[in-house]
């Protein structure tokens, strides 16, 4: 009796090893604290354009996709540790997370820009931000950004562990303006009754040179193991096919009114 | 497979966060423990209404997780339009309130109060008779008693309990990096932040607060040889020939 339990467990074991090399079965992972893109909801799963796009994905590949929440700061690290197969939580495609992981074609692409009370003289500008405190999502881009080109030269950076308390401290006034994806902003603040004495301060900015174009990336992709490159082409092949037959620009449309997958 | 350069990177902001969490927790453990002694006096002082208040505040600050009434300080007060106009008049006394340090240090200032409250308020109750018999036939008044006999007393016989509050003061303040404070760490966050290397950025952090450890209990130590001596088990007198 214990023997044949022991085999069926086997089996089971052995079945599922198999289904997960064939990628019939995904664990995505998500923070939930990044609107519109990653949300949570009040019943706890999550929800966004990061979610609608792996699903659509999914979808096309006949695949079973499951969720996984999980800290912005420890999403690398836990990929790594095969807490979950692959990451589409708006992280953006960078020389410093290529080291450590292998990210899928972008599924969009996203400035980055200044927010502060309406009427603030601040622009993403040296001279402008010197003596100023600075809110960023910590290990972010914008993160990555202002560090490199802001917090030697005077400018107070202020690390956060999530954009929305980023948020609450810039209308508390502990901050003077925090430095975010534009997207993120105008969907997950500015829209929204707790950001309507806000707005982009300053132009948004992809890149005006070569080494800030380094730092802010290539776009947003799907982050996924560097051993996994059959999940990495299968993930692309499906987004170009959605691309191509509608499905992303129904999802897209439906959380933004402009095009934002860039050229 | 270290990645030594995640620590040596980060040692400037490493050192930095050192100085901070040293602040935090020396200057929250004394003000800790300027407040609980009269606290103290009065918990113990018998039931009355005053005593029955401070058990209320003891009791809401060791019945709440540290983090929980940090989060409220710092996130929780500044919700408030009252306090946001007070902000805005720049009235000095409640700008505390609006910088992450001065949140850090209200907050963990209050809960080690409320700790030591309970400690020192425990070691009163375990004065020897005989001690309180004896300031009462010198004609001790009660204040005069107070201050001679219960406190010096109390505070030595609470010294081990104490040393326990004070480490683990240490290492709650390592919830300051919650609130966009850079202690030991937040420096070590935003080492792993950069380079995606959780183990060499917290094992260094680990190390540091276990220095500090043993730096606290060794001074710990020294301050019970020095007002505890009477209660440690006594030495042999006599040497064998």
């Amino acid at each position: 009796m214990i023997r044949k339990i022991l085999l069926l467990a086997g089996l089971v074991l052995a079945g599922q090893g198999a289904l997960a090399k064939d990628w019939d079965q995904i664990r995505f992972a998500t923070e939930g604290a990044y609107p519109p893109f990653n949300v949570t909801a009040p019943d706890g799963s999550v929800q966004g354009f990061d979610v609608d796009i792996a699903n659509a994905l999914c979808a096309e590949m006949k695949a079973k996709c499951s969720w996984v929440k999980q800290e912005w700061d420890g999403m690398i690290p836990a990929l790594m540790s095969r807490k979950f197969d692959a990451i589409a939580a708006s992280m953006s495609i960078t020389a410093e997370r290529r080291k450590k992981v292998d990210f899928t074609d972008k599924y969009y692409a996203t400035p980055l820009a200044l927010v502060a009370r309406k009427g603030s003289p601040l622009k993403p500008d040296l001279t402008a931000l010197k003596g100023k405190r600075i809110g960023v999502q910590r290990g972010t881009v914008a993160d990555n950004f202002a560090g490199r080109f802001w917090a030697d030269h005077g400018v107070e950076l202020v690390r956060y562990a999530k954009q929305e308390e980023a948020y609450l401290d810039l209308a508390t006034g502990r901050i003077d303006a925090t430095w975010v994806d534009a997207l993120e902003a105008d969907a997950g603040f500015l829209t929204k009754p707790a950001g309507q004495d806000y707005d982009f301060s300053g132009s948004k900015i992809y890149g005006r040179n070569a080494d800030e174009k380094a730092v802010i990336g290539e776009g947003v992709g799907i982050a996924v193991r560097k051993r996994d490159t059959e999940l990495r082409d299968k993930l692309n092949k499906a987004l170009a096919a959605i691309r191509a037959n509608g499905t992303y620009e129904q999802i897209r449309k439906k959380y933004f009114p402009h095009d934002i997958y860039g050229e | 497979m270290i990645e030594w350069a995640v620590i040596t990177d980060n040692l400037p902001e490493y050192a930095a966060g050192l100085w901070l969490t040293l602040q935090l927790t020396f200057l929250s453990l004394c003000a800790g423990l300027l407040l609980a002694i009269p606290l103290a006096v009065l918990r113990s002082s018998g039931p009355s209404a005053v005593s029955r208040m401070v058990w209320a505040y003891t009791y809401f600050f060791r019945g709440t997780p540290m983090l929980v009434q940090l989060l409220l300080i710092y996130y929780g007060l500044g919700q408030f339009e009252w306090i946001q106009a007070r902000w805005a008049e720049g009235n000095p006394l409640w700008l505390v309130l609006r910088e992450p340090y001065g949140c850090a240090l209200i907050t963990f200032t209050l809960n080690t109060c409320a700790y030591t409250t309970e400690i020192i308020a425990g070691a009163l109750r375990t004065t020897p008779h005989g001690e309180i018999e004896a300031a009462l036939a010198c004609g001790m008044s009660r204040l005069t008693m107070i201050r001679r006999i219960l406190v010096p007393g109390a505070l030595r016989r609470a010294l081990p309990a104490y040393s326990n509050e004070a480490i683990f003061m240490l290492h709650g303040t390592a919830i300051a990096s919650t609130v966009t404070l850079v202690d030991i760490t937040g420096a070590a966050r935003n080492a792993y932040s950069q380079h995606f290397a959780p183990f060499e950025a917290f094992i260094f952090a680990g190390l540091i607060y276990l220095c500090i450890t043993f730096a606290l209990v060794g001074l710990f130590r020294l301050a019970e040889r020095r007002w505890l001596s009477h209660l440690q088990p006594r030495k042999a007198t006599a040497t064998r020939q």
